[in-house]
């Protein structure tokens, strides 16, 4: 039997949802699942992670991992990798892990695949669908003379059941030698919103050109709130300037895979449609019947944007919230 | 000094992707091979410093097969780096293996001031190669940089982390920069500029000379498959609260996502 660490991350002293996919996923592998996290929340929190399958917890709570440096978490993440004997490591797909762990992989000379959209662990055995090309084609990464395997999953491919309160774990505090960093966070400016960034979110509403000019954002706006979505954007209104660069989703962009995408004004540009096909069910509104986004879509509105969105989340609201 | 820009060659976002025969990876032929679109906003900010640091020196490098990845080389002595390394390699190379070789080559040349590289390529979406070629290095990276400031002995980045939040970092030099859109916008190559370009002799290195051992290629990528065929779109009729409603009831009761 061998161990799988979870890279586990906390916000607002909740384990991730994404988090709790991997935990729950590894639980169920037959190996040993330890479930590491770092900073403050790490601290106060970390019971979360035998709630989700962890039999280990490992955690660092010292403040400095409060705020992402590559350095300083290439370090920690590949000592305690190292001290723990894990031989698998999961982690997320987001901001933070995609930066880091590449770099603890040179660190410990192994192989790292990110992206994955499907996982299957037999025996020490690993391996990895992931889309390449923005989702043109996918195929399937397997790892060859690489003592540690590193699997970065998207954000909402697995399932999550209900937590185990009443599990509990071992916990090991780790500390670190400080190193000398040449690498030095000034400073935090928090993004205005307060919803999951693209790539975790569940539900996406996404719009293109046809929404006419920046403001008409608005409409998306107001529908995201009732769903609790996130708004995406194609790369047209980005260049335009009418939304910033974060939002975008394609192939220069964000690839995304939520359970539901409603695009709306966006035609469905080759590279547009790459980044958001692995999308469960994607709906599509556009004036145009002809426009390509029709081609991805299950459900398709032809349609003035304008006269469906209020009606949209006028009806959203009633269905979701009595 | 030296300022390195690592790029890649890769198919054209308009490029329709076909599986090869052997499905062990994509059919080459008819593809429109361009500069990654990230690393032209790594090619351009080391220009920009360039023009602004007289005594800096920018060398283009890439790895790859060698008779299509100078084209990448070209298009960037096109922008204005003045020197190009094309590391001839197999094109399935993996993330480490290519990493080592970008830093075996930066050293071999007597290293860096300062690396800038694209946050990702758009081929494999990996985001790798540049946080593994700074660890083998030594050096600090800061990936998805949408702003740079030179302060001489160290750099001043802002990075674009989850969420829209944006984190501004200080890293002393060297260091690797890895750039997101919205750096800067790449300039288009001048006519003299392609000319300089296509006269330039690229400096050729054989990958098998650095010494990186067959079993650093950790990643291998197997049945490639076209992604599943979606079934025709459902189209909705009636008047906008008819579509409205008939959706809800859809996306509730049929496709189960509400």
């Amino acid at each position: 039997m061998s161990k799988i660490l979870v890279f586990a991350e906390f916000q607002n002293n909740k384990l991730k949802r994404s988090s709790q996919e991997l935990l729950q996923f590894a639980a169920k592998s037959g190996h040993t699942v330890l479930g590491f996290a770092l900073g403050t929340q790490a601290g106060t929190a970390n019971a979360e992670l035998a709630h989700h399958g962890a039999q280990e917890i490992h955690f660092a709570k010292d403040a400095s991992f409060d705020m992402y440096n590559p350095e300083l978490f290439t370090t920690a993440v590949s000592e305690v990798i190292t001290k723990t004997g894990a031989t698998i490591v999961l982690a997320s797909a987001g901001s933070t892990a995609k930066d880091l762990f590449p770099r603890v992989a040179a660190k410990l000379n192994a192989g790292v695949i990110s992206d994955g959209t499907e996982i299957t662990i037999s025996g020490d055995d690993v391996k990895v669908k992931k889309p390449l090309y923005a989702g043109k084609v996918f195929a399937t990464g397997t790892f060859e003379n690489s003592a540690i395997k590193i699997v970065l999953m998207r954000a909402n491919q697995l399932l999550v059941g209900p937590a185990d309160t009443s599990k509990t774990a071992p916990a090991t505090e780790h500390t670190f030698a400080a190193p000398s960093l040449k690498t030095i966070i000034k400073q935090i400016v928090k993004g205005t919103s307060e919803k999951l960034d693209l790539t975790e979110a569940n539900v996406i509403v996404s719009g293109g050109r046809g929404l006419k000019e920046a403001g008409n954002f608005k409409l998306l706006n107001d529908l995201a709130d009732v769903l609790g979505a996130t708004v995406g954007a194609s790369r047209a209104v980005v260049d335009a300037g009418w939304v910033p660069h974060s939002m975008q989703v394609g192939q220069t962009g964000k690839t995304v895979a939520p359970s539901l995408y409603i695009a709306v004004g966006v035609s469905g540009a080759i590279q547009h449609l790459a980044g958001m096909s692995g999308s469960k069910v994607i709906v599509a509104i556009n004036n145009d019947p002809n426009a390509p986004i029709f081609q991805k879509a299950t459900y398709g509105i032809v349609g003035d944007a304008f006269e469906i969105l209020p009606k949209l989340t006028e009806e959203f609201k009633k269905a979701l919230h009595h | 000094m030296k300022i390195f820009v690592c790029i890649k060659q890769v198919p054209d976002t308009e490029t329709k992707i076909k599986v090869a025969a052997d499905q062990n990876g994509i059919d080459t032929a008819g593809i429109k091979w361009v500069l990654n679109p990230y690393d032209e906003f790594a090619v351009e900010e080391a220009v920009k410093f360039k023009e602004k640091n007289p005594t800096a020196q920018v060398w283009a490098i890439t790895a790859g097969p060698k008779t299509r990845a100078v084209e990448s080389l070209r298009t960037a002595l096109a922008m204005g780096a003045d020197e190009a390394i094309v590391i001839n390699a197999d094109e399935k190379l993996d993330a480490l293996s290519t990493a080592k070789a970008l830093a075996a080559t930066i050293k071999a040349e007597g290293g860096a001031h300062l690396i800038f590289t694209g946050k990702l390529a758009i081929d494999a979406n990996q985001s790798s190669v540049p946080q593994m070629v700074a660890e083998f290095l030594s050096i600090p990276h800061t990936s998805v940089v949408s702003k740079f400031e030179n302060q001489g002995e160290s750099v001043l980045v802002e990075r674009d982390a989850e969420g829209g939040a944006k984190e501004v970092v200080q890293m002393m030099n060297p260091s690797l920069i890895a750039a997101n859109k919205g750096l800067n916008m790449p300039r288009y190559a001048s006519l003299p500029g392609i000319m300089k370009a296509k006269k330039k002799v690229i400096k050729e290195v054989e990958f098998s000379t650095l010494g990186i051992a067959a079993t650093d290629q950790k990643v291998k990528y197997v049945q490639f498959t076209l992604p599943a065929e979606k079934p025709a779109v459902k189209l909705l009729t009636g008047d906008a609260s008819a579509q409205a409603a008939e959706l809800i009831k859809l996306l509730r009761d049929e496709a189960k996502v509400l």
